[in-house]
């Protein structure tokens, strides 16, 4: 990893709305400045996508726009970020992509014209490779779909690029399941990073040239898989704390790359990014369970310099379409958080505090997002020459915050989730941090009919 | 002959391989599912009744363990590859025709989904209960399930999707299926759908968790 400092090096200057390096938007955001903006994210509900239908999708894109605009405006909101996260079909044909953006777009700007409400609209297209069984991540002519949306999309009205990429899920989601922890590094650490290195050259590369802000990654599939897997009670939640961990040196390969943030919603791990980079980041918690449940609602609110819902179907609820009523929480959330900001650091750690205090000893994964233990997890991370050997310092770290808050009574667990804790400790601990070595000992065990290893460089 | 698949039953229910695994360690040392399987057909036990007295009766304590949260997918893997091993030494009864599974499950994630944790673990929750099962993956065209109908007259097809946007292939793969398999029995699952779902799409059945899909299964079965 690049990093060998902390961009925050004290709990006490890890705070929401503000990041060392905030990112400033085409229409005038400053995100990570001392404001918290509400970032929506919608999905059509169950519809097909084809050139009969795409008339009346882009419709409705236009109308999900207008309605959560029509809202913010009512509330007197700062201004809106609104995530538009492809679906596939609008991936391998560009041109639908392309056609919702700019018809947004065009809502967003005659918002901001009439009334001066500045919105931008974030373009993440879905990793289209992961189609192809092993995934062919740069030798496929599914990447050039996905470059062309990021290249036409940026210029159709896109001020933020980003998306979830998949490199190395092919090996990570068996080895998740059976909580193979040398096989779930090898796919983060290893696989995830020499995949991200080389697709954010690319996306950095397109909105340098358009003059638009690579916002950033998320492990998404990754760590969140692990998130919902153990809200479902099928792997231990102190595993799924640990995924999270070992993903921060994936997600930050991006910024790296050149990527300015904000990072995605998605990433809980953006929170040690932000620690590490000084990039803003974007978070979402209890509003983003229409799409997701998670044990993190209030704490994910902590360092936030975007608020996010993830991602909700245009569906009507009783007071009305599904994207317009989670606006307007989002909104109400931010205008909380602003008001905390207002008052300064001493109320925004107040804030801060309520919001970690609730929900950190609940859960393990919401333990390792409280501010101070992310600085102390964050500085070991740091202290690594490798990837691997930054990540797994990390996890070890983490493990022993845990450790420590279950057997002094503060942090909830039991016997079965305790176990788990010298099991993953000693399996870190057999990784070589030497990345060579690594990959050697790998390759003779991995399953290699699920992944082509020159696609990654191997 | 009872201790023997007391013995094996266990090794299913614990996930002990063969003698060399290491897991769990409290069995280390001693013979897995690969030995006590082995040795059962030496001392002449009918492959059936290794099956359903003694690794069928592991995979159901283990699945009821897993259902009642009491462990997690990891250690039910252990199990279902300790039935693996076991079922090296059954291929041959079951190929000749001098065993039978309880039936054939044929499962896929429906087009345009990459999603398959979920229908993994249904895969492997209905395997261990004695059934084949064919995989064909993900993103499943619906033509793909009509070919292995054909090939498996009596089998249960089992549809997956996680996207609100490819649930609705489930129903394309449906009509298909009853239009020309009008009694074939399509049961769906995945976090969008719901019973409600089903019905529309003139599925059968709808399940929220594996072992639902089990039940269903051996339900038509008996």
């Amino acid at each position: 990893m690049k990093y060998r400092n902390l961009a925050i090096t004290s709990a006490d200057d890890l705070l929401l709305g503000y990041a060392p390096f905030p990112v400033k938007t085409n229409r005038g955001l400053v995100i990570g400045g001392g404001n918290v903006y509400p970032e929506l994210n919608f999905t059509l509900s169950s519809t097909a996508i084809n050139e009969n239908t795409i008339e009346s999708i882009v419709a409705e894109y236009k109308s999900i726009v207008k309605g959560a605009l029509e809202r913010g405006l009512q509330l007197h909101s700062n201004g809106i970020i609104f995530e538009f996260e492809t679906l596939p079909e609008m991936t391998k044909t560009p041109d639908y992509g392309v056609e919702i953006i700019k018809s947004m777009n065009e809502i967003c700007e005659d918002y901001f014209q009439k009334h001066g409400m500045p919105s931008e609209i974030r373009l993440t297209p879905n990793d289209l490779r992961e189609f192809e069984r092993p995934p062919k991540q740069r030798t496929s002519h599914l990447l050039d779909s996905m470059l062309e949306l990021f290249d036409r999309g940026a210029l159709a009205g896109g001020d933020l690029l980003s998306i979830e990429s998949t490199g190395g899920k092919e090996i990570f989601d068996d080895a998740l399941m059976s909580c193979n922890l040398k096989e779930i590094v090898f796919s983060l650490c290893v696989l995830g990073v020499r995949d991200m290195q080389m697709l954010w050259k690319k996306i950095v590369e397109i909105s340098d040239k358009h003059g638009k802000i690579s916002g950033g990654d998320t492990a998404c599939g990754f760590a969140n898989t692990a998130m919902v897997l153990a809200e479902k009670k099928y792997i231990p939640k102190i595993v799924a704390a640990t995924v999270r961990i070992l993903s921060v040196v994936r997600t930050i390969v991006a910024i790296e790359e050149g990527a300015k943030g904000p990072d995605k919603d998605c990433g809980y791990e953006g929170v040690y990014l932000k620690a590490i980079t000084g990039t803003p980041i974007s978070m979402e918690g209890k509003t983003s369970a229409c799409a997701h449940l998670s044990p993190l609602g209030n704490i994910a609110g902590a360092c936030a310099d975007l608020w996010s819902n993830e991602s909700v179907q245009n569906i009507k609820l009783l007071a009305d379409m599904a994207p317009t009523v989670y606006l307007e929480q989002l909104e109400y959330d931010a205008r909380l958080f602003n008001q905390a900001i207002k008052g300064g650091k001493s109320q925004i750690k107040l804030l801060q505090k309520q919001l970690s205090e609730s929900d950190m000893y609940f859960d393990p994964q919401a333990f390792i997002l409280e501010p101070s233990n992310v600085i102390s997890i964050a500085e070991e991370m740091v202290k690594g020459d490798s990837y691997i050997e930054c990540a797994v310092n990390g996890a070890q770290k983490g493990l022993d915050l845990i450790e420590d808050a279950i057997s002094t009574g503060r942090l909830k667990s039991s016997e079965m989730e305790d176990v788990w804790i010298e099991s993953i400790r000693t399996e870190l601990n057999a990784i070589p941090s030497d990345e060579s070595l690594f990959i050697e000992e790998m390759l003779k065990t991995v399953d290699e009919s699920k992944f082509i290893k020159e696609e990654y460089g191997l | 002959m009872d201790k023997l698949l007391d013995q094996l039953t266990r090794c299913i229910e614990f996930g002990k391989i063969n003698k060399n695994s290491p897991f769990p360690p409290d069995m280390r040392g001693l013979d897995g599912a690969d030995e006590l399987t082995k040795k059962a057909l030496e001392e002449g036990l009918q492959p059936e009744q290794i099956l359903s007295e003694a690794l069928i009766v592991g995979m159901q304590r283990v699945g009821a363990k897993f259902t009642e949260n009491k462990i997690f997918v990891p250690q039910m893997l252990m199990s279902a590859k300790a039935m693996t091993a076991a079922m090296v030494h059954m291929k041959p009864f079951f190929e000749s025709g001098s065993a039978k599974r309880k039936g054939t499950f044929i499962i896929g994630t429906v087009e345009g989904d990459l999603h398959d944790i979920g229908k993994n673990l249904v895969s492997m929750m209905i395997e261990g209960n004695g059934y084949e099962v064919i995989d064909l993956g993900v993103d499943v065209k619906p033509e793909r399930f009509l070919e292995e109908i054909e090939k498996y007259p009596k089998c249960v097809v089992g549809l997956s999707a996680l996207l609100t946007t490819t649930m609705i292939n489930m129903k394309e793969t449906v009509t298909l299926i009853k239009e020309k398999y009008p009694q074939q029995k399509v049961c769906i699952g995945g976090a969008p759908v719901s019973d409600r779902f089903c019905k529309e799409i003139n599925a059968d059945f709808y399940s929220p968790n594996p072992q639902d899909a089990v039940t269903y299964l051996d339900s038509l079965a008996s």
